[in-house]
């Protein structure tokens, strides 16, 4: 059988050969040859659904899911109008399952089509609700950990808490019909370094397969030739990964004896090993989003004081430095971001958005100065363009400070630090009131570039960290806040390069951030520097 | 038997989405009236007290939900509803 290859978008990176395993539910239908008693399915639906309520509530009392989803879900089952909607299906005789199935399938597929991204994502929702209902029915809960070994997972898309099933050491990779890059299974799967696709638009449900993650494809049914070089580029990459691996343990030191802070890019800091994160000197960007996503409501602010409190107690006296919601741009988020702005990458995003929606960004600010009571933890704000904006943030935060003192509230003023991914912001750091910066290489890069960092072909290749255009921007990032006595960092993608990284360090950097996959490397590449 | 009316414009920033919707409809049953809501002047009536009618309606922020109800209650059922919006569905988050 010829070869086929199916083309996506990497969500991380890396490559594996394996056999397809299926993560979607089998609702095998019954057979059809007689029409079934519409009594005793009615009856077994009802049973089912109870049941489904029913461990609702035991997800509820164990604290397993957001109170809020479950509330919704439990309000969907108790809704005699949702029955309303199957009970001709098996009226004329179908299955409980397929005719639970078709109904939830056309709530889902209204939830879909919603031209608001807030009620889009209550399909996900839906989607949960439907599988519930028919894990009661028998209709065959396939866990992630039962796939064999070296499997390349597939499905249209994943819940975060279905990937988090597995241990994904054993397994090969993860491939989805769906889904997206900045989804919080993606956020998943580059932490643990699991190798992903997503945006198939199909997902094949068996055969041989290898995923190159790299190159965005999966190839189904693998010709020899195919799997040989396959095999090869395991081999360089196993190598590789084993001398990272080894590397993690120990301070980074130059050929010269520099000491270079090697920091972490985390999302889920639960999906990180402890030897990466053992291994790193701080946590050099702490991006939020993540408790931003996938759920019907905000984060309360003792939620996040409680999360941002956590990871800086387990990095035990380490920096650790957060910024502060950083969406707009290529991240929606529902009910937050503007659906359909013109030019999102030049509109409103990142602290510019959080300025205006005061009601958003002050929980966050306030958890923040609690959790800077625990231990070292940094304020970063992203998308920074003028003095003004800093200033406008300064104020919120001490005015947050103001009233948790006021009723007696454990928090402190942290370090106030500022990203630098505007050509603007790159140009006149000195004027910016911030006390420490941290280079965004892959915004900067595209706005000094003035091309999308995700495009293709010509434009594509104008995005390139490595122009001299921006190395010369960064060096002089790198050489004002030295003047200035300012620390200075780089938390793009562009550390995780060997090559690019090499180019940092000659510029005089000496704090480098990378996402937890590439911190072995950069150790790695420390060492090898000036040799 | 009585009969009530109210309108109310939706002021919580993401509209009537999963967690007001379930309070709205979790108060609604609280009342033994009949409740109706609609989302736009010639938008389809339906049931209050129904989580999955209530959501299929999509209502954004801006919206004006106006409520009738017919029963014992009514004219209690609609303030509190009304209430209840214009509280921001009591949203900390």
């Amino acid at each position: 059988m010829a070869e086929r290859r199916l083309q996506g978008v990497m969500a991380a990176t890396g490559i594996a050969v394996g056999p397809i395993w299926s993560a979607e539910r089998n609702v095998a239908p019954r057979p059809a040859a007689d029409a079934l008693d519409a009594e005793t399915e009615l009856e077994r639906l009802r049973t089912a659904m109870a049941d489904a309520a029913a461990s609702l509530g035991s997800l509820g009392a164990d604290g397993g899911m957001g109170a809020e989803i479950l509330d919704f879900q439990t309000e969907m089952l108790a809704d005699p109008a949702l029955l309303e909607e199957v009970l001709p299906a098996i009226a004329v005789g179908r299955a409980a399952a397929a005719a639970w199935s078709a109904a939830l399938d056309d709530q889902i597929a209204g939830f879909r089509a919603a031209d608001d991204d807030y009620f889009r994502a209550r399909a996900d929702d839906l989607v949960d609700l439907r599988d519930r209902v028919l894990d009661a029915l028998g209709g065959g809960v396939r866990r992630v950990d039962e796939a064999p070994p070296r499997a390349i997972v597939t499905a249209r898309d994943l819940t975060p808490s279905r990937f988090l099933e597995a241990d994904w050491d054993r397994l090969g990779g993860l491939a989805l019909g769906a889904g997206s890059r900045q989804s919080h299974v993606a956020m998943l799967a580059r932490a643990r370094g699991v190798p992903m696709v997503v945006g198939l638009g199909d997902a094949p449900t068996s055969g041989p397969a290898a995923l190159d993650a790299d190159g965005g494809a999966l190839i189904v049914d693998p010709e020899p030739a195919t799997l040989e070089a396959f095999e090869q580029r395991r081999a360089v990459l196993d190598e590789r990964a084993a001398a990272a691996k080894a590397a993690l343990a120990g301070p980074a030191l130059t050929a010269k004896g520099e000491r270079i802070q090697c920091l972490l890019n985390l999302d889920h800091a639960d999906a990180v090993a402890d030897e990466v994160l053992d291994g790193a000197d701080g946590v050099g960007l702490w991006r939020t989003e993540f408790l931003f996503l996938d759920r019907p409501t905000l984060p309360t602010e003792d939620e996040q004081a409680a999360a941002y409190g956590a990871l800086t107690e387990r990095l035990d006296g380490r920096p650790v430095v957060v910024r502060t919601l950083d969406v707009g741009g290529d991240k929606s988020l529902p009910g937050v971001t503007i659906p359909e702005e013109g030019n999102p990458f030049l509109g409103l995003r990142g602290l510019r958005l959080c300025l205006e929606r005061p009601e958003l960004f002050r929980p966050q600010l306030r958890a923040l100065l609690r959790a800077a009571a625990v231990g070292p933890l940094q304020i970063m704000l992203p998308m920074v363009t003028v003095p003004a904006e800093v200033v406008e943030a300064r104020a919120l935060l001490e005015d947050c400070l103001t009233e948790l003192r006021a009723t007696r509230t454990a928090a402190a003023m942290p370090s106030v630090g500022m990203m630098v991914e505007t050509p603007a912001s790159a140009i006149g750091i000195e004027r910016f009131p911030v006390d420490f910066v941290s280079i965004g290489s892959n915004d900067l890069t595209q706005y000094v570039m003035a091309a999308a960092r995700d495009a293709g072909g010509r434009v594509g290749r104008l995005a390139d960290p490595l122009d001299p255009a921006v190395l010369h921007l960064i060096g002089k990032v790198v050489a004002d806040a030295r003047h200035l006595g300012l620390p200075v960092s780089l938390c793009g993608d562009m550390a995780a390069d060997p090559i690019a990284a090499m180019r940092l360090l000659d510029l005089g950097m000496t704090r480098l951030s990378v996402g937890p996959a590439a911190l072995g490397q950069l150790k790695l590449t420390v060492a090898d520097h000036g040799r | 038997m009585s009969d009530a009316t109210a309108s109310v414009t939706i002021r919580h920033p993401v509209g009537l989405h999963a967690r007001p919707a379930v309070k709205f409809t979790k108060l609604a049953k609280t009342f033994d009236a009949a409740i109706k809501v609609r989302g736009a002047p010639d938008g389809a009536w339906v049931d209050a007290k129904s989580i999955v009618k209530v959501m299929a309606l999509k209502l954004r922020t801006g919206a004006v939900l106006e409520l009738v109800a017919d029963g014992d209650g009514a004219t209690a059922a609609v303030t509190a509803l009304g209430a209840l919006v214009e509280r921001d569905f009591d949203d900390d988050g």
